[in-house]
């Protein structure tokens, strides 16, 4: 253990977009540092959106490169001395992780829904209420002001789930969920209306986010004391060879899905969630609720297939339980709320449970039969109907406005359909979608996974998770039904006409949405040829 | 479409059983390859004429006129064509396109004309065409002739579908396209609560057909694998003879609603609502002859099922004899001929239900029906453009002086369906006797006494129309049509003078034969000639007794109440809407009413109280959610705590 320390070989050619990430972000630190104030705003866009768009570019170009392994059952390359694995899923959750932030980043630098002004508070101490400068009274007000470093914590955030989803051991997963989560939890308190619940909402985030990750790295040392390694790939090799201290491996990996499984808001880990998704400024909550999920769940695939694919046995009932509980608390929990954001949460909670089900359909790949799914194909399909629909969603929500900020209440969009059918009719094809009904991207994702699920012999989930469904459903077009079979009442909120930054987010979310729900084919093909994990 | 051009008769000498044609059609050539042109001419009428809008209501109706006088000089070329084939080439198959393929269902957009087709097309187009050109006219005050034009288009398209399809999902296609057509017909003045409602009942109606249509069609999918004529009569001798009898019964029910039989005719009276020339074209000479087109081209499906054919016989029995008494209470002029069409299309069925002997006859008596009931329908509409809409034949009397064309055309019409002997009802209805009291005494008894029973009020009509006394309003001035409108009528009534010329040398029979199979010569009891002879006796009888009953005595203007059961009954369609009523529309209604309660108060609570279930567990589960940050922390530890001592107990 005394070697000389040698550093690993870094493969830029695989994994240039990642660094091209972490570079914006760098970038944008220095913006911030040297541009002045007046023309940060425009500067951390343009660079962010650059960055963004090197990152999908060069995401495309690696994924074109990928070299086969396996017999063509796998495509991709273990590098960075193991650390971070670049192969068909990784990219196929970069291609979506990159696409779901420049929706998040349109939305992040709209300022037509809220009177010019920008989403975010002009600093992030400020209490409610306050309006004065910085000088006291008669300076420019805070108003004013604008937080511009939500640009490179957006692209540390991406960054860091792109890391996550693609690290090859568990000390680099840890790593990049910090990465990805303090830009998340400082995001969170940045909300320019309603700041006490938007500061709340990032304390509680961070409190229990910091919980959540002891969790981590306590399993992460008792898998390595199983183990000997961190190594996701070792840790496999371990595992098949059997012996040694089981429970070690067992409690370690329980705990590190404890992490896993709290940044997806599964339950009994969910309990942030309706806070935080309320509490968030709204562009914010739309990244978050979309990519978190799609990094956390290329985490769990990749920590439960690589490392603990022949212990399948053992965390499988566990995960029947946890996904039964998730469906199900989603749901019924969801009927209750009368508050947009949280109905939203909740139904992020079931959808959670929905994904977890379309984890459980492993299988070995000869177990499958001709023309079957696999379950990592219908979970990357379903990730990206989620996350597309959920951006769109959030986003229409930002358009429908009380005097004091958004309408959250559902009571407050009743008749919006008669008044505004067109914001109404995108939100309730999203609400379709994430309902699943057929003809949106919905309906395909969810029978992909529950076709996958079942056909690994997990029946009583499904059938759980067709009763959540229906339960669902409920909830879904209750609301649809508010919208367009109710009067609006009389001081009805207004419905802003946004920039087209808004309008371009929320008119391809619902392209999309249609069209996968119609065309399935192509994308679901896409997922089917990123293949299996590299080890 | 196979392209064989084997005989199409197999040897009539199988072990003495009589053969049945089998569908196989050969390629088009020549000027049988614009078969589809037939229909494609009227379907883009009906298109440009309903989606052009206002901008073709100058020239629509000419328009309309135009495609379908088109579809009939293309029908009269290629029938020239096929007289100088041999009978083995007389089957011609145009495959257009793929329709759909579901599996091994596989449909094709297939036509198929052959003399049967052929015969059809002519009449269609033909009256149609005449029709069209009556139309003119008689819509020339209505703001919305344009459409009308367009309907009346889409159903010559959906009619020439009908019946040159080769396939039987085709003729389904065509089969609601003429009940649509005919909806929008009936109810084409919709202002009327009255029309709205007789194109309600006739839509529903033809529905409860549909459904007997459709199941057949996907009872001969499930037996045979295919539903083309070429497959469905190559394979029919084959399945068993209770699955023809299912097929044919369905089949018969689908018959039954196009073609108003009893027990679904009771919309083909109220259809008279729509304007007279719908009546003449789709109510009187075509679509509801639809049924004994279908019967007679499904001729290898009954001809496997005798209890299928039984079931047209009697159907077609108590139809004849239903229509006919109805024709004789009523004094709606429509209405009677409404009635006299029910009888008449029972007679068809009759021919049809009788197998190879009567086929070639029911398609006679179809052909020659469709002229002189088309001729007397236009003379009807006639009358009444002639003396402001008034239907009620007790308004009428002595309008032969003012109408002299009108009255001389619809006496040949008169006089050749009740049979006077040279006309072309009496050869045609002649036949039809014939057979029937061949095949059975009670059968051919039916068919006798509706044949004086026919003569005895179409007299009644000639008279309270014709003759008599003058019994019209004061304001009432009637006058001779347009020549618009005389022209189709002196056309339609030489037609119905001549139509018997088919019958020489008993042409029709043979030329229908590749289709339908050889004529079976039955024995008569008694000779040929002494039969015709009593028919036309029978007829003699029907024509005096209305002489005695109606032309000897005044008619009131208003219609007598003290009246007979008989008439009463006859009068309120033999209580066909209250059978309806009772046997379908009330046991319906507690049907519904029933299910209704057992949904609100069964399903609703299921479903309602898991509602409410989940809805209280929401509002429990909601108290977790109070909003820590300690509680949270909590359920985080505690899931953990119970995950990590789970995985443990699992592996133990």
């Amino acid at each position: 253990m005394n070697d000389e320390f040698t550093g690993p070989a870094i493969e830029w050619a695989r994994l240039w977009p990642l660094f091209a990430v972490f570079g914006t972000a760098l970038v944008g630190v220095a913006v911030e540092a040297f541009a002045p104030r007046s023309a940060r705003c425009l500067i951390q866009s343009s660079v962010a959106g650059v960055g963004l768009a090197v990152a999908l570019v060069g995401t495309v170009l690696v994924a074109l490169e990928l070299p086969e392994r396996a017999g063509g059952a796998a495509r991709g390359d273990v590098t960075a001395g193991g650390a971070v694995v670049v192969d068909g899923p990784t990219v196929f959750l970069w291609g979506l992780l990159v696409v779901v932030t420049v929706g998040g980043l349109l939305l992040f630098a709209e300022r037509r829904v809220d009177a010019g002004l920008p989403v975010f508070a002009g600093q992030a101490s400020l209490p409610p209420g306050s309006t004065a400068g910085p000088g006291g009274p008669g300076e420019p007000s805070y108003e004013d002001w604008e937080h511009t470093e939500v640009y490179p914590l957006l692209v540390f955030a991406l960054g860091g789930m792109m890391l996550f989803c693609a690290s090859g051991d568990l000390l680099t997963m840890f790593v990049a969920l910090e990465i990805l989560s303090l830009p998340l939890y400082l995001l969170c308190g940045l909300a320019r209306r309603r700041r006490l619940l938007s500061q709340e909402a990032a304390m509680k985030y961070f409190l229990l986010g910091a919980f959540s990750s002891g969790f981590f790295v306590y399993g992460m040392a008792l898998v390595y004391g199983y183990a000997g390694t961190l190594n996701l790939a070792g840790v496999a090799v371990a595992v098949r060879a059997g012996g040694g201290q089981e429970v070690l491996l067992l409690v370690g990996a329980a705990m590190v899905m404890v992490a896993l499984l709290f940044k997806v808001g599964a339950v009994p880990f969910h309990s942030w969630t309706p806070d935080v998704y309320q509490g968030a400024p709204t562009a914010v909550t739309a990244y978050m609720a979309a990519a978190t999920k799609i990094a956390a769940f290329g985490a769990i695939l990749r920590f439960l297939y690589v490392g603990l694919g022949d212990a399948r046995w053992d965390w499988a009932p566990l995960l029947w339980v946890v996904a039964i509980l998730t469906m199900l608390g989603g749901v019924v929990l969801a009927v209750g709320q009368t508050e947009i954001k949280r109905l939203l949460a909740y139904s992020s909670i079931a959808h959670t449970g929905f994904l977890l089900t379309g984890v459980l359909g492993l299988q070995a790949s000869g177990d499958l039969a001709e023309g079957q799914i696999s379950s990592l194909q219908a979970v990357l399909f379903y990730l990206a109907t989620y996350g597309v629909a959920t951006v769109g969603i959030f986003a229409v929500t930002t358009l429908v406005r009380d005097p004091g900020g958004e309408a959250g209440s559902v009571a407050r969009w009743t008749g919006l359909g008669r008044t505004s059918p067109l914001v109404a009719g995108a939100f309730a094809v999203f609400l379709l979608s994430l309902a699943g009904i057929p003809l949106t991207a919905g309906f395909v994702g969810k029978w992909s996974v529950f076709a996958s699920a079942a056909g690994a012999g997990a029946w009583p989930v499904v059938a759980v998770a067709i009763t959540s469904s229906i339960i669902a459903v409920y909830f879904y077009v209750r609301h649809i039904v508010t919208m367009f079979f109710a009067d609006p009442p009389e001081d009805a909120p207004v419905v802003v006409v946004p920039s087209p930054l808004t309008s371009v987010t929320i008119a391809v979310a619902l392209i999309v949405t249609v069209a996968l729900g119609v065309v399935p084919g192509p994308l679901l093909d896409l997922a089917g040829h990123a293949g299996q994990f590299v080890r | 479409m196979t392209l064989s051009s084997s005989t199409l008769l197999t040897s009539a000498a199988e072990g003495g059983h009589h053969s049945v044609p089998v569908v196989e059609a050969m390629s088009p050539d020549g000027v049988f390859s614009l078969l589809w042109l037939v229909i494609a001419l009227p379907l883009a009428g009906a298109v440009v004429l309903l989606v052009g809008g206002r901008l073709t209501d100058r020239w629509g109706h000419w328009l309309g006129t135009a495609t379908v006088t088109g579809s009939f000089v293309l029908s009269v070329v290629m029938f020239v064509q096929l007289l100088g084939r041999d009978d083995a080439e007389r089957q011609i198959g145009q495959h257009l396109w793929d329709w759909f393929a579901v599996g091994d269902f596989q449909v094709g957009m297939d036509l198929l004309y052959d003399p049967l087709s052929a015969l059809f097309l002519l009449l269609i187009t033909g009256v149609s065409a005449l029709i069209h050109l009556y139309s003119v006219g008689y819509m020339e005050h209505d703001p919305r002739r344009r459409r009308f034009f367009g309907y009346l288009n889409l159903f010559v398209a959906a009619m020439l579908m009908l019946v040159l399809a080769a396939d039987y999902v085709g003729v389904f296609l065509g089969w609601e396209g003429v009940g649509l057509a005919s909806y929008l017909l009936i109810g084409f003045w919709q202002h009327k609560p009255s029309a709205a409602a007789a194109a309600k009942k006739a839509f529903v109606i033809n529905r409860v057909g549909d459904i007997g249509m459709s199941l057949a069609i996907m009872l001969m999918f499930v037996t045979f694998g295919t539903t083309a004529f070429a497959g469905v009569s190559a394979a029919a001798g084959d399945a068993t003879e209770s699955t023809m009898t299912a097929i044919g019964l369905l089949l018969l029910l689908g018959a039954c609603g196009k073609s108003a039989q009893v027990p679904l005719q009771a919309w083909l009276l109220d259809a008279m609502e729509g304007p007279t020339p719908v009546s003449a074209l789709i109510h009187a000479a075509t679509m509801v002859t639809a049924g004994v087109y279908l019967v007679t081209r499904s001729n290898f499906v009954f001809e496997n099922a005798p209890v299928a054919q039984t079931a047209v016989v009697v159907v077609a029995c108590v139809t004849l004899l239903w229509g006919a008494v109805i024709g004789c209470a009523k004094d709606d002029i429509k209405k009677v001929l409404a009635g006299s069409t029910m009888s008449q299309i029972g007679y068809m069925m009759l021919a049809a239900g009788l197998g190879p002997a009567g086929y070639a006859f029911a398609i006679f008596h179809l052909v020659t029906h469709g002229f002189f009931k088309a001729n007397m329908f236009l003379g009807a509409g006639s009358v009444m453009h002639g003396t402001g809409d008034d239907v009620n034949m007790r308004h009428y009397g002595a309008l032969r002086k003012a109408m002299p064309v009108t009255f001389l055309t619809f006496a040949m019409g008169y006089l050749a369906i009740i049979g006077f002997p040279g006309f072309s009802g009496f050869w045609s209805k002649d036949k039809i006797i014939e057979a029937a009291v061949a095949e059975n005494y009670l059968v051919g008894a039916a068919a006798l006494l509706g044949a004086g029973v026919t003569a005895f009020y179409m007299t009644r009509l000639m008279l309270m129309t014709f003759f008599t006394k003058e019994r019209w309003e004061p304001e009432v001035h009637p006058h001779e049509s347009p020549k618009v409108m005389t022209v189709p009528l002196v056309v339609l009534a030489a037609l119905s003078v001549l139509g018997g010329v088919l019958l020489l040398g008993d042409w029709v029979t043979t030329w229908l034969t590749p289709v339908v199979g050889e004529v079976e010569h039955h024995e008569l009891p008694v000779p040929v000639i002494v039969l015709t002879g009593i028919v036309v006796v029978v007829v003699a009888l029907g024509v005096g007794l209305a002489v005695l009953l109606v032309g000897r005595r005044e008619v009131p203007r208003e219609a007598p109440q003290d009246v007979s059961f008989v008439t009463r009954a006859a009068r309120s369609d033999l209580y066909g809407d209250a059978i309806n009523d009772g046997l379908v529309v009330r046991p319906g209604g507690v049907l519904v009413r029933g299910l209704v309660a057992t949904d609100a108060r069964g399903v609703d609570g299921v479903v309602e109280g898991g509602a409410g279930l989940v809805g209280a567990l929401s509002s429990v589960l909601r108290r977790t959610q109070n909003g820590y940050v300690r509680t949270y922390a909590l359920s985080v530890l505690g899931g953990a705590v119970i995950l990590v001592l789970a995985m443990v107990a699992v592996t133990w």
